[in-house]
């Protein structure tokens, strides 16, 4: 049946995009906190329902659409970059979506991830990192650490992770964003932020998978420890964390360093202010890649640099030609240039 | 009634060689003629030379040409137009462009088109900037810079004039790639003739090498195979190749169907052309995108086609290899999409620039699961225009992809094409749900077609989610009940089977009944119509039919079959369309001639097989 026209974006509630369909994730999945978390983001976008849609790949979190009242795409494994590319191109007024997984986008479909990001097209991506793969029942990953223990690597995973972060600034990425799956709150305005960025914002989510890797990220989100853990970026302020807010991250030299308001010397005038529009990559590459236990994780929007987007480049090209061209129509440019005639 | 035509010339080609008078362009010629004869053919020569010998250097009256034909003798006059010139300076272009037929081939030097040269050519424009080449194809090929490389590096102190002297080895050595021609002829000739200066011998072999390799390297195709227009109905004409005609078709059906054009691809020998033509047409609103590989090219279609644009993909053999699990995708999801094959030799890389029709197993079952898809095969190149506009039709109509096959010489083929006004073109009514009626789910179908109905992003109530994954009919959700599973295979398969009605009867090209039916598909239309029609003019008991629609098949094609006493499957693979013909309609024998040489067929080597057949 055909629904309701109930498209007037501005009286959207998260109600109105939550599908019929039941979600299937196991329980205690973090994939429930996103998909809450997404449907809280979408009604302030002031989108309408049906110019939004959510492309995804294969793996757990490319369930996503299924649940999502608005246009979907369940495609195959690792190709949702480029699936979700060509509707944006299509039809640059939607709001794409692109919903992948550390397996997907960064093992099968590294190769469109990657150009997806270099193109700088419109869209946001959701990348649920739980560095395992989970619907094959797992699995190391290309984000599991060095000697993670799974099934396909009983002796210890022997290969060197991908930091998603790291690999988008190093695809000329100009927005990332790390936010962790335990706060509602932060995602919604994370992807509000990604939403609001015009260019491919890719957004990782650390995401706990509770069957073959439960808290993978505990260290990170556990409510002990995350105030240590965590480093909370915001544009413009300085890098203060720690439960008593005393705790900074300085430059010293070439490196950075964790520091402790009122000792040696050290005031907040001495921290790092963050600087998210900043177009240098040094300094975001250097917080992305802060880990525990030295440094805490950093968190919110590392990087958004506003450039060229590609499909407006696209459609300016299309309409120079078009105001160009010396054909009124198709009919018109066949019978132009060498044409003779038989009689 | 076999219209009285004199079709096709294949392997006849007519290649102009031109430069200044000093640039050694008769020995070139002379070379070329003596390897084509070496090699087998019968050839035509026809030097041209300026009437100074050493008229001013780089102007009009001194260039030099010789004109090569090479083809059985006595077909060609001199004043036949060449088929691939090659240009050595803008003054050799100039003289030489009326002698050129209309989209061919143009082989220039790029480093000698400076401001002087152009000037003492009397070039007010640079002819390769301002579009008078437009209707050509032109290989800008460095031969100054690269045969002064190749040389400069042997270090064998030649001067510079000398080493320029070599430049005719290196386009030699070009053509020589394109068509085919072994370099050991010309390898012995200048061994021999500069037997006393080895640093000659080495310099003329390098860039006779160099040459053969850069034109290698860059997959130089020669256009070796003409359809010359038959009785020509009255109209306005102009030239096509097979490339540009599939572009056209395309435009031609989105002007039509009203959907946008989205073109996904990848570049790949013979098949990139195409994209090379369609992205001229931003004016008319055609999105081109080179993705990063074979797979994003059909997966960003897939997306632009699910967003409701008129998609396409091209390809060749090994991309649609690299497709498969996104055609599934596209026949899961009941989108429409046009994936066009430009076939080469195979397996693996093969024979990239060379012909064959070995890729229709693989369009018809190259994937997992059943996928049924419509494939169809374009007959020459202006039948291109056609078959693009007809897949593009099928898809948008029966929401389905389609893969169109055509192959390099199709492709790289011209032929005189009747311009087609678009108003007389079939009319495309794409499967698009029907707002005034209440009731829609994805999966509803059209009870005639069996296509879905198409709702695409920014339509307001149709929000719903497609995927690959097995769908519960009529709803559209997922589904993985048994029953619902063999449901939606079989409404898949019948869906691609009732497209027959809407396909044109399968014509023969002979007598309703006979002896011997002749059957082949796609490509091959030309030689093969050329053969039987010569046979038939003899009064041998032959008839032809040529198939377009390979599946479905027409639905008159047992019918036809069972008209004849013997039939003989043409193609240039190792029985493909000879084995579908076996599995889809069992009951007749099929008796089969293949050719497996990355070559077109020959009308005689046809007519041969033919009359022994008919002996039997």
């Amino acid at each position: 049946m055909i629904k309701e026209d109930c498209s007037t974006a501005c009286s959207l509630t998260r109600k109105d995009f939550v599908s019929d369909q039941q979600v299937k994730w196991c329980p205690g999945c973090g994939d429930y906190a996103i998909l809450s978390a997404v449907q809280n983001t979408l009604p302030a976008l002031g989108k309408k329902k049906e110019d939004i849609v959510f492309i995804s790949g294969i793996g757990c979190s490319s369930r996503f659409p299924y649940y999502m009242e608005t246009y979907g795409f369940h495609t195959i494994h690792g190709r949702a970059a480029a699936i979700a590319s060509g509707v944006k191109m299509a039809n640059p007024n939607l709001s794409v979506w692109e919903v992948t997984g550390d397996g997907d986008s960064l093992a099968i479909g590294g190769n469109h991830f990657i150009h997806l990001i270099r193109r700088n097209i419109d869209l946001n991506i959701l990348l649920f990192n739980n560095k395992i793969y989970g619907l094959t029942k797992g699995q190391f990953s290309p984000t599991s650490d060095q000697g993670f223990v799974t099934k396909s690597s009983p002796h210890g995973s022997i290969e060197e992770p991908f930091l998603p972060g790291e690999l988008a600034l190093g695809a000329r990425g100009n927005f990332y964003a790390r936010v962790p799956d335990t706060s509602p709150k932060f995602m919604t305005e994370v992807f509000t932020r990604a939403a609001k960025h015009r260019g491919t914002s890719l957004v990782e989510i650390l995401q706990n998978c509770v069957i073959f890797n439960d808290d993978i990220h505990e260290k990170i989100t556990s409510k002990e420890t995350k105030e240590d853990a965590q480093l909370i970026l915001e544009h413009g302020k300085p890098m203060i964390f720690g439960k008593e807010k005393n705790k900074g991250i300085r430059l010293n030299g070439l490196k950075l360093e964790v520091v402790t308001i009122g000792e040696n010397g050290i005031t907040e005038e001495s921290l790092l202010v963050h600087d998210a529009y900043e177009v240098e990559t040094t300094l975001h590459l250097m917080l992305i890649r802060m880990a525990l236990p030295e440094f805490p994780v950093a968190l919110g929007v590392i990087r958004e640099v506003a450039t060229s987007v590609y499909e407006d480049v696209l459609v300016a090209q299309i309409e120079q030609a078009q105001e160009k061209s010396k054909y009124k129509n198709l009919d018109d440019f066949f019978a132009s240039g060498e044409v003779w005639e038989v009689k | 009634m076999i219209a009285k035509k004199k079709t096709i010339e294949v392997e006849k080609i007519v290649i102009k060689f031109a430069g200044d008078s000093g640039d050694g362009m008769q020995l070139t010629g002379t070379q070329f003629s003596d390897t084509s004869s070496l090699f087998g053919n019968d050839i035509a020569t026809f030097p041209d030379y300026p009437s100074e010998i050493r008229a001013p250097q780089g102007t009009i009256s001194g260039v030099s040409g010789f004109q090569v034909h090479i083809g059985k003798s006595g077909v060609y006059s001199p004043g036949d137009i060449a088929d691939v010139l090659v240009a050595m300076n803008p003054a050799a272009l100039k003289a030489n462009l009326n002698s050129l037929r209309k989209s061919g081939i143009i082989i220039t030097d790029i480093d000698s088109f400076d401001k002087k040269s152009l000037e003492k050519a009397e070039c007010l424009t640079n002819p390769l900037e301002d579009g008078s080449l437009d209707d050509y194809k032109i290989i800008e090929a460095p031969v100054t810079s690269l045969t002064k490389k190749c040389i400069t590096d042997l270090n064998l102190g030649m001067d510079n004039k000398s080493i320029l002297r070599c430049k005719n080895m290196f386009t030699l050595g070009m053509v020589y790639c394109m068509f085919n021609r072994s370099l050991e002829q010309s390898e012995n000739f200048i061994t021999t003739k500069f037997k006393k200066k080895p640093e000659l011998v080495t310099a003329n072999l390098a860039a006779l090498h160099a040459g053969h390799n850069y034109a290698y390297t860059i997959e130089l195709l020669a256009s070796a195979y003409t359809v010359l227009p038959a009785d020509n109905k009255a109209g306005m004409y102009r030239n096509i190749t097979g490339n540009q005609a599939v572009a056209w078709g395309v435009m031609a059906a989105s002007e039509r169907s009203g959907r946008e054009i989205f073109l996904g691809s990848y570049p790949i020998t013979p098949a990139t052309d195409i994209m090379h033509e369609l992205v001229k047409h931003k004016w008319f609103g055609a999105k081109v995108f080179q993705a990063e590989d074979e797979i994003a090219g059909i997966c960003s279609s897939i997306g632009a086609s699910f967003a409701g644009n008129l998609a396409i993909t091209t390809t060749s053999g090994p991309g649609l290899a690299l497709k498969g699990e996104a055609i599934g995708l596209a026949i899961m999801a009941e989108l429409p999409l046009v994936i066009v094959n430009v076939q080469r030799g195979g397996p693996s890389t093969g024979l990239p620039t060379k012909t064959e029709q070995s890729d229709l197993m693989q369009a018809l079952y190259g994937r997992n699961g059943d996928s049924p898809a419509i494939v169809i095969a374009a007959g020459s190149p202006s039948d291109c225009f056609d078959f693009a506009y007809i897949a593009c039709k099928l898809a948008l109509e029966h929401m389905t992809p389609v893969i169109l096959l055509t192959d390099g010489y199709l492709g790289n083929g011209a032929e005189a094409w009747a311009i087609k006004k678009t108003k007389d073109l079939p009319s495309i009514t794409p499967s698009l749900v029907n707002k005034d009626v209440k009731e829609w789910e994805p999966y509803l179908r059209n009870p005639e077609t069996l296509a879905r109905y198409w709702a695409t992003p920014g339509m307001p109530g149709y929000e719903h989610r497609i995927g690959g994954l097995e769908k519960q009919e009529v709803s559209g959700k997922v589904s993985h009940n048994a029953e619902n599973h063999e449901k939606m295979t079989l409404m898949r398969a019948e869906k691609i089977q009732r497209v027959k009605k809407f396909i044109p009867h399968q014509k023969v090209k002979g007598k309703e009944y006979d002896d011997l039916l002749i059957v082949g598909w796609g490509g091959t239309y030309g030689t093969i119509y050329g053969a039987v029609t010569e046979l038939q003019s003899e009064g041998h008991n032959i008839a032809f039919c040529q198939f377009n629609y390979i599946n479905p098949l027409p639905e008159n094609t047992a019918d036809i079959f069972s008209k004849y006493k013997r039939i003989m499957v043409c193609e240039l693979n190792m029985g493909q369309f000879a084995s579908h013909l076996k599995a889809t309609i069992p009951q007749f024998t099929y008796m089969q001639h293949n050719k497996i040489q990355g070559q077109p067929f020959t009308i005689d080597e046809l007519k041969n097989k033919f009359i022994k057949t008919l002996a039997e």
